[in-house]
C-alpha cells in the first residue's frame, strides 16, 4: 500500500492543496488591498490638485444656514457637526414614528383584506394596490400640497378647539409652559406606566396560578389615567403655553409642521400598503386546520388571531418587515423635496456649502449603515426570541 | 504550473497599474474638439436666464454665454449639450467632470473659488431680495421679523439671510426646498410670506410664474452682492482663458457697435481693435489656442452682450428689466472689458 508522504514541517509545495488555497487567498488580498491603495491615492491627488480640502476638518466651521425645524436649539452660528446631529434626530423622528404608525395601519389593512365583509376587503385591497403602484415621491409631492393649498393661511386659520390652530403654517396646539406641575405630572405618568405593567404581571400570574383573570385592563387603565389626573388636581391645573397670531405666525405653543405631517403621511400609507400585503401573506401561511382546530376549541375569532395565527404567522411576517421598515428609513431621505430638514438635506448643504462632496457622502452612507443595522439587528432579536422550536 | 501563469498575470497587472500612475483629467478644450459638443450645466428653468420651452429647446442670457463659448472653440452655437441641475448638484456635477462650463446663475464667491472652481467674467450683477405678497402690507425688509421665508438650499441666498437677519436683530423661520418649481409654489401657496433669491429671479418669477404678478411685491433693500458669472473647473488655464475672452469680446463688441447683424460689415473695418478682435489681423485666436474667427463666430450667433441682455430680460423680453449695473461702464454701469490686444 502506497500512500504519498505528505512533506514535513519546514519544506513545504505548492502541490499541496493547504497550501496553494493560502497562496491564492494571500493574492487576492494583496489585489484588493492595492486597488483600495490606487483609487485612495488617486482620489487624493485628484482632490488636492483642483485644490478641494479633505479631512473632516469643516464640522467644527461655522454653518452659517438655518433648518426648518429642529428637536434641540440650532442657529446659523452652530457648527455643521450640530447642524448633523440635528440632521440624524429629524431622521430619526420620522424614521420612528413613521414605523409605528405604519406597521399599525399596515396591519389593521392586512387583516382586513381577510374580511369576510366584502366591502372591507375590498376598499383594503384597493387602497393597497393604488398606494404600491404610485411613485412614492409623486404622492409626497401631493401630500405637501394638499397641506399647504388646501389649509388656509395663518390670518385665517381654522381652530377647532380652543388654543389649536390648523393652518398651511401647521398645526399649532397648546404646550407645556414653565410650571413644576407638568413635572409632577410627567412622573405620575411614568408611576401609573410602571404601575399598569406590573398589574399584568401580577393579573398573568394570578391567571395561570388560579385560571381566573382579574380585570388587569381596567385597573391599568385606571392607573395610567388616574395618578397623572390626581397629580393635576392636586395642583389645581398646570400653566399652558397657548400659540398667538403675533405678525407674521404663531408664536409658542408646539408645531406640528406641514413638511413634517406630509412627509410622515406619505410615508406611512405607502408603507402600510406594502406591510399589509406581508401581513396578509403572513397570516395566510399558517394552516387553515390551525384556525379549525382553534375554533372547535371554542375560541373566539378575535382570541385565533391573537394566541394562534399571530405567533405562528410573525415567523413569516418580521423578515420581509424588516426590510419595509429599512426602506421607510431611507426613503425618508426624500425629505429634501419637500423641505422637511433631514439628515440627507443638511449633509447635501454642507456638501455644497464645503465643497468636500466625498466626506459628506461618506457621512451619510455611515449614517444610514448605523441605523439600518441597529434596526435590523434589533428586529432579528426580536425573530428569534418569538421563534417557534420545532423538535 | 497553473500558479505560475496566474503569478505571471498578477504581476503584469500589478506593473500595469504602477506605472499608469495616477488618471489626470486631460485639456479640456481637446476633450471637447473630441466629443464636438459643449456640456453646459444650467437652471432647470429659470426664465430669462435658462429655460426650456415647450419644445425642449434651451433659452436665456446663461444659455447665450455657452452658446458664444461654443461657436468659438466648435464653431456652431448649437453644439452644446445641457444638462438641467438644482442648487445642490451644480457644483459637484462641475467638480466631477460631468459638465464642462455652469453656466447658471451661480454667484461668485470666495469659498467658491478656492474649491476647485474658477469663474469667469461676471455677466449680470445682482443682489439679493425679498418677494411679499402686498396684501402684507409689508414696505421694507426690516419688517419681516419672524416670518416664514422660502429658500432653496446650497445657495449664498440662505447664508445671506441668516447673516443679515443676524445683523438687524430679526428673527425668521426657513422653509428649505431643494427644487425650483416646489420652492416657487410653496411661496404662491402662501406656505411662507416672503421668498428670497437673486433679485433676477425675483422678477422672473414674478413675471413667468404667478398667476397675478401685482400681488406680489419686490421689497427695495439688496442685502448682498450676488455677481452672476460662469464656473469652469481649477486646473486647467486655457480653458479658463477661452471663457473669459468669449466673454470680453461680448462686452466689446458692445462697446464697439459691433451686432450680430453688422459683424460682417465690421470685418471690413479700419479700426484695428476691431480688426484684432473680429480676426482681420492675426495673432489673438492662435494666443488662445483657436483660429482667429473666435470672437467673429461667437458674435455672429449670439449678437453683443447688450442685445442678449435686451433679448432675454430687458427690453424686448416680458421682464423688463433696466440695465443698471450691467449697463457698459460707459453708460454708468459696470461692465468693463480689457483690450484684446
Amino acid at each position: 500500500m502506497e500512500t504519498r508522504a505528505r512533506p514535513q514541517g519546514r519544506s513545504f509545495s505548492l502541490n499541496d492543496p493547504g497550501v496553494r488555497a493560502a497562496a491564492y487567498q494571500i493574492l487576492v488580498a494583496a489585489l484588493v488591498l492595492f486597488a483600495g491603495w490606487y483609487l485612495i491615492s488617486n482620489t487624493l491627488e485628484n482632490l488636492a490638485r483642483q485644490s478641494i480640502g479633505t479631512g473632516f476638518g469643516f464640522l467644527e466651521r461655522e454653518a452659517g444656514f438655518e433648518v426648518g425645524e429642529s428637536l434641540i436649539d440650532y442657529s446659523a452660528q452652530d457648527s455643521y457637526a450640530r447642524a448633523f446631529l440635528v440632521g440624524i434626530l429629524n431622521t430619526l423622528k420620522v424614521a420612528v414614528i413613521g414605523i409605528v404608525l405604519a406597521t399599525v395601519l399596515g396591519t389593521l389593512l392586512g387583516v382586513a383584506r381577510l374580511s369576510s365583509n366584502w366591502l372591507v376587503a375590498k376598499l383594503a385591497g384597493g387602497y393597497v394596490e393604488v398606494v404600491r403602484n404610485v411613485p412614492l415621491l409623486l404622492q409626497l409631492f401631493f401630500w405637501y400640497a394638499a397641506l399647504t393649498e388646501g389649509l388656509p393661511g395663518p390670518r385665517q386659520a381654522l381652530q377647532p378647539l380652543p388654543g389649536v390652530f390648523l393652518s398651511n403654517r401647521g398645526l399649532k396646539i397648546p404646550g407645556a409652559a414653565e410650571d413644576p406641575a407638568w413635572a409632577a405630572l410627567g412622573i405620575a405618568l411614568l408611576a401609573g406606566i410602571a404601575g399598569a405593567v406590573a398589574v399584568h404581571v401580577w393579573a398573568n400570574r394570578r391567571h395561570t396560578a388560579t385560571g381566573v383573570r382579574p380585570p388587569a385592563g381596567a385597573i391599568s387603565a385606571g392607573l395610567v389615567l388616574g395618578l397623572p389626573l390626581l397629580t393635576l388636581l392636586a395642583f389645581g391645573g398646570a400653566a399652558l403655553d397657548v400659540p398667538e397670531l403675533k405678525g407674521f405666525n404663531f408664536t409658542g405653543g408646539l408645531t406640528l409642521t406641514p413638511e413634517f405631517a406630509a412627509l410622515l403621511f406619505g410615508l406611512v400609507i405607502y408603507t402600510a400598503g406594502f406591510i399589509a400585503e406581508i401581513v396578509r401573506s403572513g397570516i395566510l401561511a399558517v394552516p387553515h386546520g390551525q384556525t379549525e382546530a382553534a375554533a372547535a376549541l371554542g375560541l373566539s375569532r378575535g382570541r385565533i388571531l391573537r394566541l394562534v395565527v399571530l405567533p405562528q404567522a410573525l415567523r413569516v411576517i418580521i423578515p420581509p418587515t424588516t426590510s419595509q421598515y429599512l426602506n421607510l428609513t431611507k426613503n425618508s431621505s426624500l425629505a429634501i423635496a419637500i423641505g422637511y430638514s433631514d439628515f440627507v438635506s443638511v449633509a447635501n448643504t454642507t456638501i455644497n456649502q464645503t465643497g468636500q462632496a466625498i466626506e459628506g457622502v461618506a457621512a451619510i452612507m455611515a449614517v444610514y449603515l448605523t441605523i439600518s443595522l441597529g434596526l435590523s439587528l434589533a428586529m432579528n432579536w426580536y425573530n428569534k426570541r418569538i421563534a417557534l422550536v420545532t423538535r | 504550473m497553473k500558479l505560475r501563469k496566474l503569478g505571471a498575470g498578477a504581476a503584469a497587472f500589478v506593473m500595469a497599474g504602477l506605472f499608469a500612475g495616477t488618471a489626470v483629467a486631460g485639456p479640456t478644450v481637446d476633450s471637447i474638439k473630441q466629443r464636438g459638443q459643449l456640456r453646459c450645466g444650467v437652471n432647470t428653468g429659470l426664465a430669462g436666464f435658462s429655460s426650456p420651452d415647450s419644445a425642449g429647446k434651451w433659452s436665456g442670457l446663461d444659455v447665450d454665454i455657452c452658446r458664444a463659448v461654443a461657436a468659438a472653440v466648435l464653431g456652431d452655437a448649437n453644439k452644446v449639450a445641457y444638462t438641467p441641475l438644482s442648487t445642490q448638484q451644480r457644483l459637484t456635477a462641475l467638480q466631477s467632470g460631468e459638465i464642462d462650463i455652469l453656466s447658471r446663475n451661480t454667484t461668485w464667491s470666495l469659498t467658491r473659488d478656492t474649491q476647485g472652481m474658477d469663474f469667469g467674467p461676471v455677466v449680470y450683477y445682482d443682489g439679493q431680495g425679498f418677494m411679499v405678497r402686498k396684501d402684507l402690507g409689508v414696505k421694507s425688509a426690516k419688517e419681516l421679523n419672524g416670518a416664514t421665508i422660502c429658500v432653496q438650499p446650497g445657495t449664498t441666498t440662505e447664508l445671506n439671510l441668516s447673516d443679515w437677519f443676524r445683523a438687524n436683530n430679526l428673527t425668521f423661520k426657513s422653509v428649505v426646498i431643494e427644487s425650483l418649481d416646489e420652492v416657487s409654489a410653496a411661496y404662491f401657496a402662501g406656505r411662507c410670506d416672503a421668498f428670497t433669491t437673486d433679485g433676477s429671479q425675483l422678477a422672473s418669477l414674478r413675471a413667468s410664474v404667478a398667476q397675478k404678478p401685482d400681488d406680489h411685491v419686490i421689497l427695495p433693500e439688496l442685502i448682498s452682492k450676488e455677481p452672476l458669472a460662469p464656473v469652469v473647473r481649477h486646473g486647467d488655464d486655457q480653458w479658463l482663458d477661452i471663457v473669459k475672452w468669449t466673454v470680453y469680446a461680448l462686452l466689446e463688441a458692445e462697446e464697439k457697435g459691433i451686432t450680430a447683424a453688422n459683424v460682417d460689415e465690421k470685418l471690413k473695418s479700419t479700426d484695428p481693435t476691431i480688426q484684432r478682435m473680429l480676426g482681420a489681423q492675426a495673432g489673438m485666436g492662435t494666443a488662445l489656442g483657436l483660429d482667429d474667427k473666435w470672437a467673429y463666430r461667437a458674435i455672429k450667433s449670439v449678437g453683443n452682450y447688450g442685445e442678449i441682455f435686451d433679448r432675454h430680460v430687458g427690453k424686448a423680453s416680458p421682464f423688463k428689466l433696466e440695465r443698471g449695473q450691467n449697463a457698459l461702464y460707459t453708460q454708468g454701469g459696470l461692465m468693463y472689458a480689457p483690450p484684446i490686444r
